[in-house]
């Protein structure tokens, strides 16, 4: 080993450290900042050390492109929206895992140019990085354009679809296969990769927005797994340890959510979940049942004087940028000795996590918020459960209406607050297309309207009364 | 197998390991900062691209491949850790004012 390689790879063996103890820090939210610096100082460091790798002769195409990314990426991530982180992480998700492939198909293109006979042990990992990095990367821009709304968020299935999505796969194992055993010729390299992308696209599209978080998950792990592999293709270890890192993580999330959900990931990806409404006859509720709704007066008096409230936040408050409304009317509550506290589900929103990180840029302490599990039984003693935009993880058919499709799924028990008040735009069912049988019980109260009109309205009514 | 996949194969297998068990301790008030910073990390493939961009090989075809790829890997790389960044500053515990 010349003197270089050795300063190269210990080099990378920091980084290496520097992210997995980055990412240990990320456990405790007074930390999590320092996290996040020493993970980037380890990416300095590889990035710095890799200037003096040998094979690099050439500069200009790596500064240009190094300068282009980095101003879309800042200034992406300076404008961004926190209602709109979902679709900005799978955006970035998507950006990795289009290098990976890319990097594997340059790789691809420097050992055919150079006419070596690659035999199947270098092919392989080539083969996997660009298949997988495609799939994240195709997938991840879908993931993009139903968050972002640019195309519906709900399922898009066709007569059949499970089939073309497996003749889809097919053909991509097919081609691989082809190159294995020796036709590397570069229009199968072609295929393969418009192959691969179009069945991310395929996979993705049935899936609908409240799957997200899953989605999400899966595709992070995805990007890990296309980035470790190719760093089989360059034999380089800090790939492999960050790429592996990065999808051991995100299947573990991946699981979380699905488990969070009470279905396999299996279920969400080829499910299918909420194309068909459910009819009325499976969610158990009385026919005829009666729904109550309340006035901004009524429903502020009741928040006042209660001893404690527990605000339960979903889709809908991201949706309707409520966020900063509901830390106002937490605050005039805690003014008259309210207890506030804030029960988070763990696919609330569109991505793991996604109302925490609204809420602290509400600036509630997060002190406030509270995980299902250790908030569950405290809604018995609860004077009022505020629901703002939440409908399925609130659905008291998950626990008793075997016939539910959600049936068995956990979700926050606001019915056994003395007093529900839910904050909906209207009767429609929520994502899933099942009826709410909580908005039929004699103590839930609804109040219809734009979340963040309504809430801003509860807020300077309960500081009045 | 040559020894140089094998020493590759040991840190992956362990590395998997690490991964789950750093990752697991994590509470779900920080997994959005989780899912953004691993996603940063990921960005690590711009290491790949700087070689692939450097190396200058397969004429047109190769330079293009190169700039794309460093391209997407800087925007994953930046915009992942500004957006963590960003993120986690937001988490306080206790009420102070907004900056």
């Amino acid at each position: 080993m010349t003197a270089t390689a050795t300063a190269l790879a210990l080099a990378y063996l920091a980084t290496g450290v520097l992210f997995i103890l980055g990412l240990k820090l990320l456990s405790s939210p007074a930390r999590a900042r320092t996290g996040n610096l020493l993970a980037a100082i380890g990416m300095l460091i590889a990035v710095v050390a890799t200037l003096f790798d040998r094979s690099i002769i050439s500069w200009t195409d790596m500064l240009i492109g190094a300068a282009v990314g980095a101003v879309i990426g800042y200034g992406s991530a300076r404008a961004v929206k926190m209602t709109a982180m979902p679709q900005m992480v799978a955006l970035f998700n998507g950006a990795g895992g289009g290098a990976a492939a890319l990097v594997a198909a340059g790789e691809f293109l420097r050992l055919s140019s150079a006419n070596a006979a690659a035999g199947a042990a270098t092919l392989l990992p080539i083969i996997l990085s660009t298949i997988i990095g495609a799939i994240s990367f195709a997938g991840s821009l879908i993931a993009f354009a139903k968050l972002q709304e640019l195309m519906t968020g709900r399922p898009i299935t066709y007569a059949g679809q499970q089939a073309v999505n497996a003749l889809i796969a097919l053909a991509v194992v097919a081609l691989a296969v082809a190159m294995l055993v020796g036709n590397t010729a570069p229009a199968l390299f072609v295929g393969l990769v418009i192959a691969a992308a179009v069945l991310g696209v395929s996979v993705v599209l049935p899936i609908g927005g409240a799957d997200m978080p899953v989605v999400i998950s899966l595709l992070n792990s995805f990007t890990g797994v296309a980035v470790a592999i190719t760093g089989f293709v360059l034999s380089n270890d800090v790939l492999i340890i960050s790429g592996t890192l990065v999808g051991a993580s995100g299947t573990l999330l991946t699981m979380l959510m699905a488990k969070a959900m009470n279905r396999s990931v299996s279920n969400v990806l080829f499910g299918a979940f909420g194309s068909v409404k459910a009819a009325g006859a499976v969610t158990g509720a009385a026919p005829g049942g009666t729904v109550r709704s309340g006035s901004v007066e009524d429903i502020a008096t009741l928040l006042a004087y209660g001893r404690s409230v527990i605000i339960v936040p979903g889709y809908g408050m991201a949706v309707a940028q409520a966020q900063h409304a509901v830390r106002e009317l937490s605050d005039n509550l805690e003014k008259r000795g309210v207890e506030v506290k804030f029960a988070i589900h763990p696919v609330a929103g569109r991505m793991p996590g996604h109302m925490n990180v609204l809420l602290a840029e509400a600036n509630v302490p997060y002190s406030q918020l509270h995980e299902m599990d250790e908030i569950n039984p405290q809604f018995a003693h609860a004077d009022v459960a505020l629901v703002i935009g939440a409908n399925d993880v609130t659905n008291p058919a998950a626990r008793n209406v075997p016939s539910s499709p959600i049936y068995g799924m956990p979700i926050l028990n606001v019915d056994e607050a003395q007093n529900v008040v839910v904050l909906k735009r209207s009767m429609n069912p929520g994502f899933a297309g099942i009826d709410n049988p909580l908005y039929e019980n004699p103590k839930t109260t609804m109040l219809f309207g734009d979340a963040k009109a309504t809430v801003t309205s509860l807020a300077a009514e309960v500081a009045r009364v | 197998m040559s020894e140089n996949l094998i020493v590759e194969l040991t840190i992956f297998v362990l590395s998997i390991f690490v991964g789950f068990e750093v990752v697991s301790k994590v509470p779900s008030m920080l997994h959005t900062p989780l899912m953004s910073a691993t996603n940063a990390v990921h960005g690590i493939v711009v290491v790949g691209a700087m070689l692939v961009a450097g190396a200058a090989i397969g004429g047109h075809a190769g330079r293009a491949i190169g700039l794309a790829a460093m391209i997407l890997a800087s925007i994953n790389v930046v915009g992942g850790f500004a957006v963590t960044g960003r993120m986690l500053q937001m988490f306080r515990a206790k009420s102070e004012p907004p900056k």
